[in-house]
């Protein structure tokens, strides 16, 4: 099985997190985000965080990107410590916040152009991600002229265009309307299993983590704390069936009594 | 018909039904010339005036005081308006400062500044520069903070500096801000400029209307008038038109006009 041969690559953790806790500090005092925060994730794994809004998630994604510093705890990619910004990762965030001034194949090329790699190859990948996206029509178009699951498109080509070893989503499909979610969700996997990129998916929408992950964290309110770790055992690829299946709704089923289960 | 010629035909319709008022009641109402003179003296105003060239003079006075003054005082606001997005503490020790000046009526510094600058093309630059500087130095500052988080956080991500993510992602992202500024700039300096002339010149278009007073040539008065007129609509629609050549991503009117 497919997933079986994920787990087996997972000899050393792409990145790890250990007891991580971050702090803010407020004018009403020091409010903690996160607390006891451990975990892995290995090479080629689509790990969701699932969790309720405001409890942390996009704070662990900051730490992640290295543009919060956590207030103690270790975090690593790739076995050396995440102290400032990396160029091995790539961010996709709630809205596609593209610049609306350049092209769709300017925006994809932000990233190699500021990072400062080779234009040529950076403009070939660019161009390999837009067909994979479906959007190589669309390279000399600008942002407005795109509709929200287009521009969105844009934006998971600009998170992979400098070839990260780790993408970080941050609830992508959140700003999308139900049906172009759907879709978005089924190209986002057909996309993974394509480019093998290690994904952290943060998202508070149960069936999209299950459908897309092969493993989902619950988290606690705020502070974030892990209250779950479940492998989705899910064949690959996922499709519509997938969704109308009797396990995918039994894996629904088990994360959303989570929730039930804090509000009691 | 085209909604394009619509909105240029219906203001011109109203414009003539408006002159043909303007005859009648002179004409046939008898109101008097000191207070509304007749459509051809003026018209034959505008003829001596800018024909003959006896307003050239006054009008280049006008719009050289109006260019320099705009150009810097928009510029200085600019940069001030980054320093102040850019640098907290700077707002912190300038915004009480900012405050006061604003609240201010600018033209009632009009005569200090006479004082100050001396009585010629200097003084009115100073002036329009002072009234242009707070639309466009609020406006900039107001833009820069507006950007998108995320849009930062994205170019930090990519280790880029802070001139980088000034200079290509903030400016770029307030532009409309900074337009917005530009065009309030334009009519508040024109403001500026006649306030200056009226306390004290002895040129300009401002001051043509002030001498014309002392001799009720409501005619010239009126011609003056209209050249200001032409002056604000003409430097309106410069903007306008560098808006939308550089900010074409932002319109309002963008569906619309593709309706």
């Amino acid at each position: 099985m497919m997933h079986e041969r994920i787990s087996t690559t997972a000899g050393s953790p792409l990145f790890r997190a250990d007891d991580l806790e971050v702090t803010y500090r407020s004018s009403r005092g020091p409010t903690k985000a996160l607390e006891h925060f451990s975990t892995t994730l290995a090479k080629g794994e689509f790990l969701s965080i699932l969790g309720p809004s405001g409890c942390g998630k996009s704070t662990l994604l900051k730490v992640a990107a290295g543009l919060l510093m956590p207030s103690s705890g270790v975090v690593e990619l790739d076995g050396r410590p995440i102290t400032g910004p990396r160029r091995d990762v790539g961010i996709v965030f709630q809205q596609a916040t593209l610049l609306p001034w350049r092209t769709v194949l300017d925006n994809v090329m932000l990233p190699i152009r500021t990072l400062g790699m080779d234009a040529q190859a950076g403009l070939a990948r660019a161009r390999d991600l837009l067909r994979l996206m479906g959007l190589e029509s669309f390279e000399k178009h600008y942002p407005h002229e795109l509709s929200g699951g287009m521009q969105q498109r844009v934006g998971i080509a600009r998170g992979l265009v400098h070839d990260p070893s780790l993408l970080l989503m941050d609830e992508p499909f959140a700003a999308l309307d139900a049906m172009t979610r759907e879709h978005m969700m089924v190209e986002l996997q057909r996309i993974w299993m394509e480019a093998r990129k290690s994904v952290v998916f943060i998202t508070h929408s149960i069936p999209e983590a299950v459908f897309l992950s092969t493993r989902v964290l619950v988290l606690s309110p705020r502070p974030a704390r892990i209250i779950k770790d479940i492998a989705i055992d899910l064949p690959l690829p996922r499709t519509q069936e997938t969704l109308a299946s009797a396990r995918f709704g039994e894996l629904c089923g088990e994360l959303r009594a989570m929730f039930s289960h804090d509000k009691k | 018909m085209n909604e394009s010629v619509k909105s240029i035909l219906y203001p011109l319709l109203l414009l003539l039904a408006l002159l043909a008022l303007w005859i009648v009641s002179v004409r046939s109402w008898g109101v008097p010339n000191y207070i509304l003179p007749p459509l051809e003296s003026v018209l034959d105003a505008l003829r001596r005036g800018y024909i003959e060239g006896a307003f050239w003079k006054d009008f280049g006075y006008t719009m050289s005081s109006m260019l320099i003054g705009y150009v810097c005082g928009c510029s200085i606001a600019f940069v001030m308006g980054v320093l102040f997005a850019e640098f907290r503490w700077l707002e912190r020790l300038l915004y009480p400062f900012v405050l006061g000046l604003q609240s201010m009526p600018k033209v009632a510094l009009a005569p200090l500044i006479l004082v100050w600058f001396g009585f010629g093309l200097g003084s009115k630059a100073v002036m329009v520069g002072l009234v242009c500087f707070f639309p466009m130095f609020i406006n900039t500052a107001v833009g820069l903070k507006a950007t998108d988080p995320s849009l930062i956080d994205l170019m930090r991500a990519f280790s880029a500096s802070r001139w980088h993510i000034l200079t290509r992602i903030k400016i770029p992202s307030a532009a409309s801000h900074i337009f917005a500024g530009l065009q309030i700039s334009v009519v508040l300096g024109l403001i500026g400029a006649v306030v200056a002339e009226f306390v004290s010149s002895s040129q300009g278009l401002g001051y043509l209307i002030n001498a014309a007073t002392t001799t009720l040539d409501t005619s010239t008065m009126f011609a003056a008038l209209i050249s200001l007129a032409v002056l604000g609509i003409a430097g309106s629609q410069l903007i306008k038109f560098l808006q939308r050549k550089l900010v074409f991503w932002d319109r309002g009117d963008h569906n619309q006009a593709a309706a």
